[in-house]
């Protein structure tokens, strides 16, 4: 699962798995990004992103925590700070 | 292999592969992205690339229904990248919540407007059997084992009125065992607690299908089991989504649906071809010597022997197994004969291709000494270049991926859903015994001036029969695996010969054959249906292992005598030509038939009976039986 070889940031993971799951360039996807903003961000894909994210960085996200994922930058703040506060 | 290690850049040039439309580069590298990170958000990106795909490239088309009682949703692209790993484009139909009964029963429901080939029947216990899962404690045991009965109740109506409406594959998930038995441990002491009950659904279950044709029980419970139940389930998604499985396991559940969507769709491995050193045994035998490799009850030398073992097991099921290995031929054999740690042995490989040559060509040449197609071979190997580069040149060939430690080989063996079956015929538990005895044919004949002076020599024995109840299962099985003498290469589940062979106008034939060297088992059908004075073959096919020994003769004589017999005046029959059944081509003219129709799918041949000199060959002894006798 790992993207052995890459050195990228928890930001640019999370941009390029929600590239994968909502079908849209990542160029296209900025910190900014939201449901309000990409067509494809209903509630299926925010499911399947969640999933994504839990799989890719082996945590749990709690039903709080899912409601804060207003941004893809809110989103991997909330990663970040927890791979720092329990990491695997 | 692309030395971009991006995941974007992987991505962009596989876009940039299909807008060059260079589709068979975009799938190799699309498969290479899923090898290197089958995660979730791969899948996503895999499907939406498939169906800018799916058209263009030679997949195996498969229809599946999902009927649940929970979400599966975030599994369905995962499905669809492994299954299109495995070669198959996968069209999924998925039922409503909890609606599975309704579109059960319903001759009129979309589940038989979409005309699956499987159906699976994904529920769980606390939906079919609720008080069982949730008010056990409140129940006597008499109630709760009238509970556990009315479940299996249940389920036999619903097996049955499917198969009143549909011929497909019908896939019942087992139920799962409560993680926390109402009675703690007390439950444990009884057959008839929370457990055991549950237990005991899923063995009626197993009544169930192997009553029913083409009825398959998933081991759910096994399931959960194999990854842990703690680690499986997650609560919160299942309160929050009605998802009761963890992200890090929905892989697995479509893993194992793929387990049985593989061999339903016959793309399955007829050989596993293993390297020899750290594959087979430890270390490098032209170098480490039979002191030196590592084979053995303790470790490191029980992580190789778990692979034989594994190898075995596949062998007993039918699978062929060879050996591709760049080495001096004297030194692996004297490991492969009499190394005290090996569990397989020399007679258990069908083929081997011990010398320093290509490894591709060397595949290649398996295929060939075993009569299979390239595709049906799978290749073991340690190393990665090798892999690499037979994958490159063959891209038809499944190859195993493993990683560095040889404690995982067996599994990796055992997880590749290549080698799964539905059901085992006598033919495919003494499959390699059959090759050995091929190879003595092979031998004898090179020592006769004519053919025919070959065949009597080989005193061919053939049992003409019509399909029974015994040999259902094998006669399907043959009509999904062969390929090649094969002159319409249409495919049957076992639940759709059973039916035909209820039809009057329909007429089914097996043909088993003996020799002086041993026993092929059925090797030939022929399937015909009468319409009027004229009789059509609808299928005939015979086992490449018989291929040239006039066996096809007296199966068709056979067929056209019967005909004859029940006053038609012509057998008619269409060659329909495919990439693999050239030795069929010629198979009409040359037993008298005229070509007549032609269009862009075959031509038609037709046989005038009462005219045609078709016969059995004279060298071959025939036991004929005449009624049928199917359920």
């Amino acid at each position: 699962m790992a993207n052995e070889g890459s050195d990228l940031s928890t930001f640019d993971e999370v941009q390029g798995i929600a590239s994968d799951i909502f079908g849209v360039a990542v160029a296209k996807l900025t910190a900014d990004s939201s449901p309000d903003t990409v067509d494809t961000w209903d509630s299926v894909q925010h499911l399947n992103l969640v999933l994504a994210l839990e799989e890719r960085f082996g945590l749990q996200l709690s039903p709080e925590e899912i409601d804060q994922m207003k941004t893809l930058g809110t989103t991997a703040a909330l990663i970040q700070t927890k791979l720092q506060t329990s990491p695997r | 292999m692309s030395a971009d290690h991006n995941p974007a850049n992987r991505r962009a040039e596989i876009d940039q592969h299909i807008a060059d439309g260079n589709f068979d580069r975009a799938a190799s590298a699309l498969r290479e992205l899923w090898r290197r990170e089958a995660s979730s958000a791969t899948a996503s990106f895999v499907s939406s690339r498939l169906d800018q795909l799916r058209e263009k490239l030679p997949l195996s088309k498969f229809k599946l229904a999902i009927l649940r009682s929970f979400t599966v949703e975030p599994i369905l692209p995962l499905l669809r990248a492994e299954a299109f790993a495995c070669g198959i484009d996968l069209a999924i139909h998925l039922g409503d919540f909890n609606t599975y009964v309704q579109e059960i029963v319903d001759a009129d429901s979309s589940l038989y407007r979409f005309a699956p080939n499987a159906v699976a029947l994904a529920v769980r216990s606390e939906d079919v059997a609720p008080d069982l899962a949730r008010g056990f404690s409140d129940m006597t045991p008499e109630s709760a084992q009238q509970a556990a009965e009315r479940v299996v109740h249940n389920y036999e109506q619903w097996v049955n009125s499917f198969r009143a409406h549909s011929q497909a594959a019908l896939i019942l998930h087992s139920l799962e065992r409560p993680m926390h038995p109402s009675f703690g441990v007390l439950d444990s002491q009884s057959e008839t607690g929370q457990s055991g009950l549950t237990r005991q659904i899923n063995r009626e279950l197993r009544r169930i299908a192997s009553e029913v044709r083409g009825v398959y029980v998933l081991d759910y419970d096994a399931l959960v089991a194999r990854y842990g139940s703690a680690h499986w389930h997650d609560e919160r998604k299942w309160l929050m989504a009605r998802l009761p499985i963890a992200a890090d396991h929905l892989l697995h559940m479509a893993r194992e649906w793929m387990r049985f969507i593989v061999p339903l769709t016959g793309r399955t491995a007829k050989c596993l071809v293993v390297d020899l050193d750290n594959t087979l045994w430890g270390g490098i035998i032209g170098e480490d010597g039979m002191a030196g490799i590592k084979v053995g009850a303790e470790y490191p030398g029980a992580a190789f022997q778990a692979l034989q073992r594994a190898m075995l097991d596949l062998a007993r099921r039918g699978i062929l197994l060879g050996i591709c290995s760049k080495n001096n031929l004297d030194d692996a054999m004297e490991a492969l004969e009499t190394h005290p740690g090996m569990l397989v042995r020399a007679k258990d490989f069908a083929a081997m291709r011990i010398n320093w040559s290509d490894k591709s060509q060397n595949l290649r040449e398996i295929a060939q000494e075993l009569n299979i197609g390239i595709d049906a071979l799978a290749f073991l190997d340690d190393n990665p270049f090798e892999r690499e580069q037979v994958r490159a040149a063959l891209p038809e060939i499944t190859v195993i991926e493993i990683s560095a430690n040889p404690l995982e080989y067996a599994t990796a063996v055992r997880d590749c859903a290549a080698f799964e079956r539905l059901a085992l015929s006598a033919e495919d538990q003494q499959r390699t015994a059959m090759y050995a005895e091929q190879r003595q044919r092979a031998t004898a004949e090179q020592k006769f001036q004519s053919k025919e002076d070959f065949f009597r020599y080989l005193e061919q024995e053939a049992d003409l029969d019509p399909v029974s109840d015994l040999t259902l299962a094998r006669v399907a099985q043959l009509t999904q695996k062969t390929n090649q003498f094969n002159v319409t290469t249409r495919r049957y589940s076992e639940a759709q010969i059973a039916e035909m062979a209820k039809r009057a106008d329909w007429h089914i034939f097996s043909i088993k054959v003996r020799d002086r060297f041993g026993d092929h088992g059925l090797v030939g059908v022929a399937i015909t249906h009468d319409n009027g004075q004229q009789c059509e073959v609808d299928t005939f096919l015979l086992s490449c292992r018989v291929i040239g020994r006039t066996v096809e003769t007296a199966l068709l004589a056979h067929i056209a005598k019967s005909a004859a017999e029940r006053g038609c005046q012509r057998l008619i029959g269409w060659f329909l030509p495919t990439k693999k059944n050239a030795p069929a081509r010629d198979f009409y003219r040359e037993h008298g038939f005229a070509p007549g129709e032609t269009n862009d799918s075959g031509t038609l041949w037709v046989l005038d009976l009462k005219s045609s000199k078709l016969a059995s060959p004279e060298w071959i002894k025939l036991n004929v039986t005449e009624t049928a006798t199917t359920r």
